[in-house]
């Protein structure tokens, strides 16, 4: 149901985005193309962030470190049903928006996008933000040192968003 | 903190390789990785490109505006310490509309601004406000409805069906943003009773 409904919601927000542009007269192709650089500028500089990070996790992974971690901790998460090789972009989400990205990416190239861990790897990346860089950018720019229970707050809610990604991913593409 | 687990991933992975005879395989990680990141963000350009002109559209139409207005009377309720006249509102909510369309290079300059107004608010104190804390728990757990940098790395990899994960990040998100917002809630109390004994 849910799998059914996302093919079709983006077919109709766009349609819905360009007649409601043609209605208020908004040169509908001039600024699509307006902000279509600005997509491109991001995919550019997105590149060194991933290739560093990329690197970094493929000779992690390659070494056989990553395995000997996995089967480390997959008993321990075998009673809450959490697939162990979710686990590092379950921790790196909150910290890095790129590294987390990487693991995503690698994720899905290893399992493949419509496996299990692809499908939750992609609802894990989607459904929380990096708490860590958010709240030192904001705090940071406006000199809050004293930043109260926000740290807190905020990792709590990812792994509430972590959880929530592997209860709904299980139940939505198990039936 | 990121530094130092970027680091970590090469000593731990070389010392591990050095013991566990995988040497060859970790050089050949280090050009692959590298290639493979490439393709990657190549790969992001097609959806990242079309994406945010459809939403540049909807932002000129007007879209973004309404959506905020359609906020104010929530907001009204998540910050009861922040007038609702006040600029600190306008900024929350164009902050909050922005990041739903998954705009975010539009949705930080707002919500820095937003973070200025709440510190004036709070008599240009250094320590956060109550504001504050709510604010940026609601971003931390974010309002993206759709993924589109996801979707593109699942249609480079062959994904019979790229979208199948919106209906569920959405649910997702949803969960997160009620949590952070419940949390928030428990964390202000929790100050409270402690501030009056």
């Amino acid at each position: 149901m849910i799998a059914a409904i996302s093919i079709w919601l983006i077919p109709l927000f766009i349609v819905f985005v360009l007649a409601y542009g043609t209605y208020k007269k908004v040169p509908t192709y001039e600024t699509f193309v307006d902000g279509g650089k600005e997509g491109l500028k991001i995919a550019i500089q997105l590149i060194p962030f991933l290739v560093g990070m990329l690197v970094a996790i493929s000779v992690f992974r390659a070494s056989g470190a990553m395995d000997a971690i996995t089967q480390f901790i997959e008993p321990l998460l075998f009673i809450f049903g959490v697939p162990a090789d979710i686990v590092p972009l379950a921790l790196m989400r909150p910290i890095s928006g790129t590294g987390a990205l990487a693991i995503t990416a690698d994720l899905i190239k290893t399992h493949g996008p419509d496996s299990f861990i692809g499908r939750l790897a992609s609802t894990m990346q989607g459904s929380t933000d990096t708490t860590l860089y958010i709240l030192t950018v904001y705090f940071g720019a406006v000199g809050i040192k004293k930043m109260g229970d926000a740290l807190k707050v905020g990792l709590l809610a990812d792994v509430v968003g972590i959880v929530a990604s592997i209860v709904i991913v299980t139940i939505v593409f198990s039936i | 903190m990121i530094n130092i687990i970027w680091m970590l991933l090469f000593a731990i992975g070389f010392l591990y390789a050095a013991f566990n005879g995988t040497m060859e395989e970790v050089n050949k990680a280090i050009f692959e990785g590298g290639k493979e990141a490439v393709a990657v963000s190549i790969g992001l350009i097609s959806v990242l490109v079309f994406w945010l002109g459809i939403m540049k559209i909807g932002e000129k139409a007007g879209l973004l505006k309404k959506l905020a207005a359609a906020f104010r009377p929530i907001a009204k309720h998540l910050f009861p310490e922040v007038p609702p006249n006040h600029p600190a509102m306008g900024y929350i909510v164009s902050n909050m509309a922005a990041n739903i369309f998954g705009l975010g290079n539009a949705a930080t300059p707002m919500g820095l601004k937003a973070m200025e107004q709440l510190k004036k608010l709070n008599g240009g104190k250094d320590s956060a406000s109550r504001s504050m804390v709510t604010f940026l728990a609601i971003n931390t757990s974010s309002l993206t409805l759709i993924p589109t940098t996801v979707i593109a790395i699942r249609m480079q990899y062959g994904s019979q069906s790229p979208t199948e994960i919106v209906g569920a990040t959405i649910a997702a998100t949803c969960l997160s943003t009620l949590a952070a917002i419940v949390i928030d809630r428990y964390f202000y109390y929790r100050r409270k009773r402690r501030s009056k004994p």
